[in-house]
């Protein structure tokens, strides 16, 4: 039956499972980076109101983290389970990176974020603020770990064929941590994550801001995350770039299938928007910037750029019959969206900036929009994932292992059905009370902070208790 | 190769540490509607672990990449071939951890009761099926030539297995259930205390009878004898919680757990996952693990970094040692 096809049914598992997941590691990475600097700054200053941001905004971030947590187990699990040929073939690089994650990062993540929730009253103010430092630490080398893993997919590096295994092996660990689309990925991806974050704090400040609410710390908070998505937003399109440099000498076919490039150009122009054929192979009508393809793929205005055509014959000869090309406006429209939903975001931080200059208060319309802008760089970041994963097809491994012949070959496409369903509802459920949880919290508004009189001193303090279930 | 027999022993060192760690915390979740009498209790029990629940799951997920990475052969044929109990594991993982961070976000009762419900149940069916899983390895499987799964979900389920099973889950619940004696006081750490009277009885008769089973069917001198260790330590626990020594039965209840899960380990030894079809499929060590250089690569990575591991999650551990109390919890009501 079609429909009980393991591989289609193991491929959108992945696909479900991982965006849902990537909706939470972005904002983990993000928002215990925003965190952390509200600490800091309470650290620093002594000011209330920062004290109150940093548990105004803890508390958001722990009730992503908690969801961050338990879909990743999934993530590694899933590998053995759907995909055990593909795990086969590259466990020995493979795992490593993952077994790092585990090792430096996840052990890190977990024990400090645990002492920074449960720790206020019992540890030091200066060791407290370092556990949320060191909790952002672990976010960002479980970061690397993955990315590294991921770009072995994408631009297999440092490895050996053993033919009498019939699997790749490791022969250069830092070739394969090193690896250009690691190191290219790498910024992008913190940088996403920082904006994405900083949408939220922007949007929930705006949204206490339009009703004249909580001005003494949602104002600063608002100038704290339209900066902080200005300055991601730029440096994002300046790392993008140099992921793109990477990306066409890794993988040209994935840079023809975002532009649908169908023959070799020099000077190529790059389509803003376009309506062609269903199939994409053919142009009805565009709006295009010339030379901006070649621009992005050579840093030049006249570079040649290779196109799908001479790709899949050059494939076809390297690796025998088969369609090369990856689905052309999964393609197309991901990276268009990437872009857009970006640049859309960075464009919001620089009217925000302008409209609340020296405290003026816009209208209800600018409070309105930037209330509903925390989704732009979220979105933009799915779409991204889309776009370099989707784009990598038909490999699983650039290269040296097709996705369809990564599937497990014991698992029936019940037991995938069963598993995927499950997911789905559970994920679904999930989803529901997470965000009703986190509109509720983010609605009410940071707590006032009480302050009393420490035995033996004149000195007013903060009252603070550890977080209880 | 030498390297993967050590590789071997380490991935068994990384699921000791998890079962022993995240052991007692299905226990504790298990308890709930043994000692959770109102919502004061159930919430001390629950802040017993609190800080610490999400680094002692993490356990699992190093354990399982170690795998992955050391053994890719053993990783990829367990984890595709114990497709539904895995899952299963999954979604229970996934309910409890969102549970504890979720349950007290709303003060409606029948909220806080629905995620109790899914705090017992997320602990319950892993401490289950964690023992399904591990006695089916050690009993083999059924294997096919490439080392693929043949037998479906029905075999897993055969009495060993089962009985594996229950040992693990009641193991972990009176284990849990110690760990509370330690971390609660006055009338609640009594009742869980009598309550481990109890369960520790069960948990002797079932624990020895499922070693017993093991070390004949399947076992060597080596892993007899340690399982006979582990049996000691079972009862010693047992006495030291009868007499209200609740640390030193909580760190032989410790032992009884690391000691019974080597003894598995050291049952399965040289093999990672037996066929019982044709002893020629078999996984072992030698012909599952990973090239040299990449084991040569991680127990470097791992004998850097899994000391500093051991000191900070120690130094969490003595954070946090404080008995939880009820008026704790009712102070920091929020």
């Amino acid at each position: 039956m079609e429909w009980l096809d393991p591989l289609a049914l193991a491929r959108w598992q992945f696909g479900l499972t991982t965006v849902y997941h990537f909706l939470f590691v972005p904002i983990t990475i993000g928002m215990a980076l925003s965190v952390a600097l509200f600490q800091t700054a309470w650290y620093r200053t002594d000011k209330v109101h920062y004290l109150q941001l940093t548990r105004f905004f803890g508390n958001l971030f722990l009730i992503n983290f908690a969801m961050g947590v338990v879909t990743g187990i999934v993530q590694e699990f899933q590998f053995g389970m759907n995909w055990s040929d593909y795990s086969r073939f590259v466990g020995d690089i493979f795992g490593a990176p993952l077994a790092f994650e585990g090792l430096m990062a996840f052990f890190f993540e977990a024990t400090f974020i645990g002492l920074w929730i449960f720790g206020w009253d019992k540890l030091p103010r200066g060791l407290h603020l370092a556990t949320i430092w060191l909790t952002w630490v672990g976010t960002v080398l479980s970061a690397y770990f993955i990315l590294a893993a991921n770009a072995f997919m994408q631009n297999p590096v440092g490895f050996e064929m053993n033919a009498e295994k019939g699997r790749a092996e490791l022969v250069d660990i830092v070739a394969v941590l090193a690896n250009p689309i690691a190191t290219n990925q790498f910024p992008h991806t913190i940088l996403g994550s920082i904006m994405v974050a900083a949408a939220i704090i922007v949007s929930v400040s705006a949204w206490h801001l339009s009703r004249n609410q909580n001005l003494d710390t949602m104002r600063p908070a608002l100038k704290f995350g339209l900066w902080a998505l200005l300055g991601s937003g730029i440096m994002m399109f300046i790392s993008g770039d140099s992921l793109g440099l990477a990306m066409v000498e890794a993988q040209p076919m994935k840079m023809a299938a975002a532009e649908a490039l169908y023959t070799t150009s020099a000077n190529a122009s790059f389509s803003v928007f376009s309506i062609g054929t269903p199939d994409g192979s053919s142009e009805i009508w565009s709006v295009r910037v010339p030379g901006l393809l070649s621009f992005l793929s050579t840093h030049t205005f006249t570079g040649e750029v290779e196109g799908i055509n001479d790709l899949q014959a050059a494939y076809t000869a390297a690796y025998g019959p088969g369609d090369y090309a990856p689905l052309i406006w999964v393609t197309y429209w991901s990276f268009r969206w990437m872009i857009g939903l970006g640049a859309l975001a960075a464009f919001v931080a620089v009217v925000g900036l302008w409209l609340t200059r020296g405290n003026r208060n816009p209208g209800k319309w600018a409070w309105k929009a930037a209330t509903w802008s925390w989704p732009l760089p979220l979105l933009a970041m799915t779409v991204g994932w889309i776009f370099t994963e989707m784009g990598r097809q038909p490999w699983i491994v650039f290269g040296l292992l097709k996705t369809e012949d990564g599937v497990s070959p014991g698992v029936t496409g019940l037991e995938v059905l069963i598993s995927l369903v499950a997911f789905t509802a559970i994920y679904g459920v999930l989803a529901v009370v997470e965000a009703k949880l986190f509109l509720k919290a983010a609605q009410k508004g940071p707590a006032p902070v009480e302050m009393t009189k420490v035995d033996g001193s004149d000195e007013e303090q903060p009252v603070l208790v550890g977080t209880v279930y | 190769m030498d390297l993967a027999y050590l590789w071997f022993f380490i991935v068994g060192f990384l699921f000791i540490g998890y079962f022993v760690l995240d052991g007692f915390d299905f226990g504790v979740g298990m308890s709930l509607p043994f000692l959770g009498k109102d919502d004061t209790d159930r919430r001390v029990l629950i802040n017993t672990i609190g800080p610490v629940w999400d680094l002692n799951e993490t356990w699992v997920i190093v354990a399982g990449a170690s795998l992955f990475a050391a053994f890719p052969e053993w990783y990829a044929t367990l984890f595709s071939g114990f497709y539904l109990a895995l899952l299963l594991i999954l979604l229970a993982l996934i309910v409890r951890g969102v549970s504890f961070e979720y349950r007290h976000k709303n003060p409606e009762s029948k909220w806080k009761k629905w995620f109790d419900g899914m705090i017992i149940v997320g602990s319950a069916l892993p401490a289950l099926l964690w023992g399904v899983a591990f006695a089916n390895i050690v009993q083999g499987v059924a294997l096919s030539e490439n080392h693929i799964y043949t037998g479906g979900l029905l075999p897993l389920l055969n009495p060993y297995a089962l009985l594996g099973g229950i040992t693990t889950l009641v193991l972990f619940f009176t284990h849990g259930v110690v760990f509370i004696t330690l971390k609660t006081e006055g009338e609640l750490k009594e009742r869980a205390r009598k309550l481990a009277i109890k369960s520790g009885l069960v948990t002797i008769v079932v624990a020895a009878t499922f070693l017993v089973w093991t070390t004949i069917a399947f076992g060597s001198v080596l892993s007899g004898a340690v399982a006979v260790i582990a049996a000691l330590a079972l009862i010693t626990a047992y006495l030291l919680n009868l007499r209200g020594r609740e640390g030193w039965s909580f760190a032989f209840m410790s032992v009884t757990v690391a000691t019974a899960v080597l003894s598995l380990f050291l049952a399965l030894f040289p093999d990672v996952m037996p066929a019982s079809n044709n002893p020629a499929y078999s996984l072992t060590i030698e012909n599952a693990s990973s090239s040299d250089y990449t084991l040569t690569v991680m127990m470097w990575t791992a004998l850097i970094f899994m000391p500093v591991v051991l000191v900070y999650q120690g130094w969490t551990y003595w954070v946090f040692r404080k008995r939880v109390t009820r008026q704790s919890v009712l102070a920091a009501a929020h």
